[in-house]
């Protein structure tokens, strides 16, 4: 039996290490952040956390519809493909951090590209 | 099949739902968004007995403590007493023991109680008049032995309920004190941690309360504490918190004062700038945020970016009213 995705990464210990990184890399990239203002934090720290238990193959029960109802509001803002890299970009950069091999960061990188068209509305 | 007690209805929770599942197929009243545990919207509680841990994935310890759990991710183990967010409290008759002024606008009130008032330093309580007007106030002492509360109350111009305390009631008058609420206060874990406490005005009251539970239960972490207003004359308690300073090796108290004015041993600035110049490094920081709701909501982003964890930042779960 291979273990899953998320079962290499670490599970749940892995999404807890990664959310502070994560959230703080976001927070301080001039490109995004205006999208993650003027939401109460603690709610957006759990956020992120689903969104990355997502990403890693974990657990989760989004679909396409609470993506795009999700986004929506941000779309009226400007959010395009350039931030979408960005907040992928910036993932990458966290499990960098956090020594993940690079063929799993390529997995984790495919997993939030299917979610692409909903984020974007398209 | 468990039984869900709310108030005086009983309901029943079937083999494969969760409580919320239960509560809105009975049509209970209840807020809720993501039912996966992330909004954190269905947050409810279990006074009489801890709920299953994993109804408690991702809550604050101190929540945790005092048995919040989330509806959505709640399997009973067994019957559940439940109370929501905004069921009504259940109040005490308290009396008036002392009301004297700690500065020019802030009212020092004493309300004590016949039998044991059960609290965590740093929660706060809902005080209500006669006629059923209510306002929320941060407790400022830790239990005592005389079961007493301890609240600072500033004079807000044209606030109702802050001119009557400050005008009208007097000792001897009795007041009805809800519930403690809120999930802002110390846990006696990781002494060694360093901690922050950054108020303003009258948000010294819950962090004097931290303050004095964190030193009493023997944190040897580095503690500070700014407090800050305009003028030195809306400071209070600045002579205690020095001589609490002196007493304590590892306890900084740093009052900073925004106005033109700044005498000898004030720092001037915003105490907020004063707190972040001050500390470069928060990793592995508790943080306590009271006071001026802009204050507040900057000082989480920043502690958060420079280094605290959010599991660690606490503050307010009420507003202050901006004055």
């Amino acid at each position: 039996m291979s273990d899953t995705l998320f079962d290499k990464l670490g599970g749940e210990a892995a999404v807890n290490a990664a959310v502070d990184i994560f959230y703080r890399k976001v927070l301080t990239d001039h490109r995004i952040n205006r999208f993650f203002e003027d939401v109460d934090m603690e709610k957006q720290a759990a956020k992120q956390k689903a969104f990355l238990t997502m990403a890693f193959g974990g657990p989760h029960n989004y679909t396409g519809e609470d993506m795009r109802k999700g986004h929506a509001h941000l779309l009226k803002m400007g959010l395009d493909d350039s931030h979408f890299d960005a907040v992928v970009e910036n993932l990458g950069a966290t499990l960098v951090e956090l020594n993940v091999p690079q063929e799993l960061i390529n997995e984790v990188v495919a997993i939030c590209e299917t979610t692409r068209n909903d984020v974007l509305g398209r | 099949m468990y039984k869900l007690t709310i108030e005086d209805k009983t309901y029943s929770c079937q083999a494969d739902e969760t409580v919320l599942d239960a509560l809105l197929r009975e049509n209970v009243n209840i807020s809720y968004a993501c039912k996966k545990g992330t909004c954190h919207s269905c947050i409810v509680r279990s006074p009489d007995s801890p709920p299953p841990e994993e109804a408690q994935a991702g809550l604050k310890n101190t929540l945790k403590k005092h048995n919040h759990f989330l509806a959505c991710l709640c399997h009973p183990e067994q019957d559940m007493v439940i109370k929501l967010p905004d069921q009504s409290d259940f109040y005490t008759e308290g009396t008036v023991v002392v009301n004297e002024m700690l500065n020019r606008n802030t009212l020092l009130l004493i309300i004590a109680f016949k039998d044991a008032f059960e609290f965590n330093a740093g929660q706060f309580v809902n005080l209500q008049r006669a006629d059923g007007l209510t306002r929320s106030y941060s407790i400022a002492n830790t239990p005592q032995e005389s079961n007493t509360l301890e609240f600072h109350i500033r004079r807000l111009s044209g606030g109702k309920f802050s001119e009557w305390l400050h005008d009208e009631i007097k000792a001897g008058d009795t007041i009805a004190v809800s519930e403690p609420r809120g999930h802002c206060f110390y846990l006696p874990e990781r002494r060694e941690q360093g901690m922050l406490l950054v108020g303003t005005g009258t948000g010294l009251a819950p962090l004097a309360g931290i303050l004095t539970d964190a030193l009493a239960q023997g944190h040897s972490g580095p503690i500070y504490l700014f407090h800050g207003s305009r003028e030195v004359e809306d400071l209070y308690r600045i002579d205690e918190m020095r001589q609490l300073a002196e007493q304590h090796q590892n306890f900084h108290y740093i009052p900073c004062l925004s106005g033109p004015h700044v005498p000898e041993g004030f720092t001037r600035g915003r105490v907020n700038d004063v707190a972040l110049a001050t500390l470069a490094d928060l990793k592995g920081w508790r943080v306590f945020l009271c006071g001026h709701p802009n204050m507040v909501n900057q000082m989480k982003m920043m502690t958060f970016l420079k280094g605290a964890s959010t599991q660690d930042i606490y503050a307010d779960a009420f507003l202050v009213t901006p004055h």
